[in-house]
């Protein structure tokens, strides 16, 4: 079993096979017109983004199906449109009102995310339908564990990033520019088409940050919702409210990795805050929008007792009991890579004191077996999804409900 | 007099066409140990475990007439924005020979480069053609360099992206036998990751495979976030994801993207044009704040480079009724933080720093 590569830090088992392969080495050679992109490099890149076990089945026959989407040009009009958050200010600069890092960009730059960029006082997103990543994942993988169990997501991504974690296993496309990796045009209707055709109830926008392809994203959304496809977004939360009640509005599940309890981690680790990641989750706890946090435990940064409680207890008393927590091995990779792979002890040690405040369902991830991979009823304790890695063994749940003592379980699952 | 670093050992250090990524580093280090005790006649030359020079020398030479003389009644140079092609050389000439005793100006310049060595021009182009590096700056110091012995394929001029080459008005060019020209969109960036302090970042190809020897020839401005842009900043051009370094003034991610070691072993010596200068609104261009200072900046320092130029544009701001970069909360503090001891690029300290001030006749 494979685990899903995150730019969270979801672990990984394999290197990235995607890096861009369209090099050239110039001793004496004619220079490309540009950078190539080319295909293979595209799909390599899916896959070693998807990489769980059943990925490359789904792949081959994309390989398979010509024209499925179209290579991308550099500096290519069709992904170029106007930012939806920005405000104008005086000599053409803009100031961003996506997320709260408020970008002010002057003529011919970007913003710290690199996928923004001002022409003239007018903001652009440069990212739209410039699909880098799409694969068919378990959404179990994203992971997703009261959202539709057992079913699969179309899961796609940008480039770009709007904050620089230590230990994000993405780096290669979440830190990169636009034009520096291959990519595809792919459309709004034409994932909704590509989701339909890989029977997937749902698309996903992950790996990188979607916050910053956030335009991609709504009409892309909108586009699967008028051909009966949901979506779901994997997010860092560090985003503005407006923003997100325009943009996650439009998601039917959000999943927040939660990265820390301390802004001294987030200042450091993660190059954002927390302040406005648990603004969000409360937003979205008013929204009304499923949830579930992920909580990477990286050894030695945020794996203290104290900020377990703290965690807990803040999820308690804002958000509630019943919303999902997942616990997440850490894998060394990118400016991380001095640290071990977080103690299973540690995961479980977390587990207990986020059950111990009260909290009921609170998962670990990336240990594929472990007992609390598993759902339990809060009130009979009886098993009612059965997982191993990313496959549901059992799934009992009945009408939103234990079937043994007929407590209702949150979640979305049925379709 | 200063020259140039212990040039066999950087060469050596740099051999990282024969050598694996791994050697290339531990050389890097073992031979910037190795200057280190080399003896006094060998000046600082930037390595991790290298101290800064106990002083460093920046030459700043001036032509008034660069652009012609300037006309009676409107004060403004009869050559109008354009720069005399035969005087820049005459003016980059004494700018080098401000930190480079030689006989004769090629003289000065073989002991930066030698035969065989593929040299890098990193220029600044961001500011389109009214305020990237000079178009006939850089064919003057290619003229240097092939009078100097290298051959012209072997010459690349570089930046992040060959549309903004175009812009500020160079011709792409790759191939045969001529000086090439293009960006580094054209060919990408290192897969691997290199990390210093808080910075991690893949590296232009144009560096790493084409060049042994980097000569730097940034703009000199002011940069609404980090203050000024001169020479140590100018290596941002170099990284894939320069983006991601402008929070907090950009310290200390300038000063840590210049402690590269791919970068470090390679940087030879800045030469900062200022010829168009810029005071206030930068770092894009904009006519009313553009400065004709018709003068060069020589150095192999580039923390005492940046220094002094910083205090041109101090002094330039002062005159224009301006209040400091301090006072506007944007002083630009990653050069003390190049100059500290965890970087150790060069000095900061101006009794360090021995200013050649010089004018063409
Ligand atoms: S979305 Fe990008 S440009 Fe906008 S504020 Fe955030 S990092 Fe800056």
């Amino acid at each position: 079993m494979i685990p899903e590569r995150s730019s969270c830090g979801i672990s990984e088992t394999q290197d990235c096979a995607g890096k861009n392969e369209a090099s050239c080495a110039l001793r004496g050679e004619q220079l490309p017109a540009r950078w190539p992109l080319d295909r293979r490099s595209f799909l390599l890149k899916a896959a070693s983004l998807g990489m769980a076990g059943g990925a490359c089945q789904i792949l081959q026959p994309l390989r398979a199906m010509p024209g499925w989407a179209e290579p991308a040009r550099e500096n290519d009009a069709r992904f170029i449109v106007e930012a939806r958050f920005y405000r104008k200010l005086a000599n053409k600069k803009i100031k961003c009102k996506l997320c709260p890092r408020e970008c002010v960009v002057g003529d011919r730059e970007r913003g710290y995310c690199g996928v923004r960029e001002n022409r003239g006082g007018v903001y652009y997103s440069l990212v739209h339908s410039r699909v880098c990543a799409a694969h068919v994942d378990p959404v179990e993988k994203k992971p997703l564990f009261h959202y539709l169990p057992g079913s699969l997501a179309f899961s796609l991504a940008t480039a770009g990033c709007n904050v620089n974690c230590k230990f994000c296993q993405n780096w290669d496309i979440s830190q990169a520019r636009p034009e520096q990796i291959p990519a595809e045009y792919i459309p709004p209707k034409r994932v909704a088409e590509l989701a339909a055709q890989w029977k997937c109830p749902t698309i996903a926008y992950t790996y990188s940050e979607p916050v910053v392809f956030s335009e991609f994203l709504m009409d892309a959304a909108d586009a699967g919702h008028e051909a009966g496809i949901r979506s779901v977004v994997i997010s860092n939360g560090y985003i503005q409210e407006e923003a997100l009640r325009a943009a996650y509005g439009k998601m039917d599940a959000v999943k927040i990795d939660l990265k820390a309890f301390s802004e001294s981690y987030y200042q450091k680790v993660v190059v954002g805050e927390l302040k406005p990641v648990l603004d969000t989750l409360v937003t979205l706890r008013k929204m009304g929008k499923w949830t579930e946090i992920v909580y990477l435990v990286v050894p030695t940064l945020n794996d203290s007792d104290a900020e377990f409680n703290g965690l807990a207890r803040w999820v308690k008393g804002n958000l509630g009991i019943d919303v999902p927590l997942h616990f997440i091995q850490f894998h060394p990779d990118y400016l991380l890579k001095n640290l071990p792979i977080t103690p299973v002890s540690t995961l479980e040690r977390a587990r207990r004191i986020a059950m111990a405040e009260g909290l009921h369902f609170v998962y670990i991830g990336n240990v594929p077996g472990h007992p609390a991979e598993n759902t339990y009823c809060p009130q009979c304790k009886h098993l009612l999804v059965e997982r191993a890695g990313f496959e549901i063994r059992q799934m009992l749940i009945r009408k939103d409900a234990c079937p043994f003592c007929k407590r209702k379980i949150p979640g979305v699952w049925h379709a | 007099m200063e020259g140039f670093p212990a040039r066999e050992k950087v060469e050596a250090m740099c051999k990282e066409r024969t050598t694996s990524r791994r050697e290339f580093l531990r050389n890097c280090v073992a031979g910037a140990v190795a200057i280190n005790t080399a003896g006094q006649s060998t000046p600082s030359f930037p390595g991790r475990a290298v101290a800064p020079p106990a002083r460093s020398r920046v030459s700043i030479a001036r032509d008034p007439l660069l652009r012609g003389a300037p006309r009676r009644e409107t004060g403004s140079s009869q050559g109008g924005n354009r720069v005399d092609p035969t005087r820049i050389l005459v003016l980059l000439d004494q700018a080098v020979h401000g930190i480079i005793n030689a006989g004769d100006p090629s003289g000065a310049w073989t002991k930066a480069v030698r035969p065989g060595q593929r040299v890098g021009l990193k220029v600044n182009t961001l500011g389109g053609r009214g305020l990237s590096t000079n178009v006939l700056l850089v064919e003057a110091i290619c003229e240097r360099l092939r009078e100097a012995g290298i051959k012209a394929s072997d010459i690349v001029i570089w930046d992040r992206d060959s549309e903004e080459l175009e812009r500020a008005g160079f011709r792409i060019r790759s191939g045969g036998n001529q000086v090439q020209c293009y960006g580094t969109d054209r060919v990408g960036y290192s897969d691997y990751l290199a990390s210093f302090g808080s910075v991690g970042s893949r590296l232009s190809k144009i560096l790493i495979e084409r060049c042994d020897v980097l000569i730097n020839v940034p703009v000199l401005k002011d940069h609404d976030g980090a203050g000024v842009t001169i020479a140590l900043k100018n290596m941002y051009g170099v990284i894939h994801n320069p983006n991601k370094y402008h929070p907090d003034g950009c310290n200390p991610y300038i000063a840590d993207v210049n402690a590269l070691p791919e970068l470090r072993c390679r940087l030879r010596l800045h030469i900062c044009d200022a010829t168009t200068a810029c005071f206030e609104g930068g770092p894009g261009f904009k006519p009313q704040f553009a400065w004709r200072a018709n003068t060069l900046i020589v150095s192999t320092d580039p923390v005492a480079l940046d220094y002094s130029g910083w205090q041109m544009i101090e002094r330039k701001r002062a005159a224009e009724g301006l209040k400091t970069l301090t006072a506007e909360g944007r002083a630009p503090n990653y050069i003390a933080t190049a100059a500290d001891a965890r970087h150790r690029l060069g000095n900061n300290d101006p009794r360090r720093i021995t200013v050649v001030e010089t004018q063409v006749a």
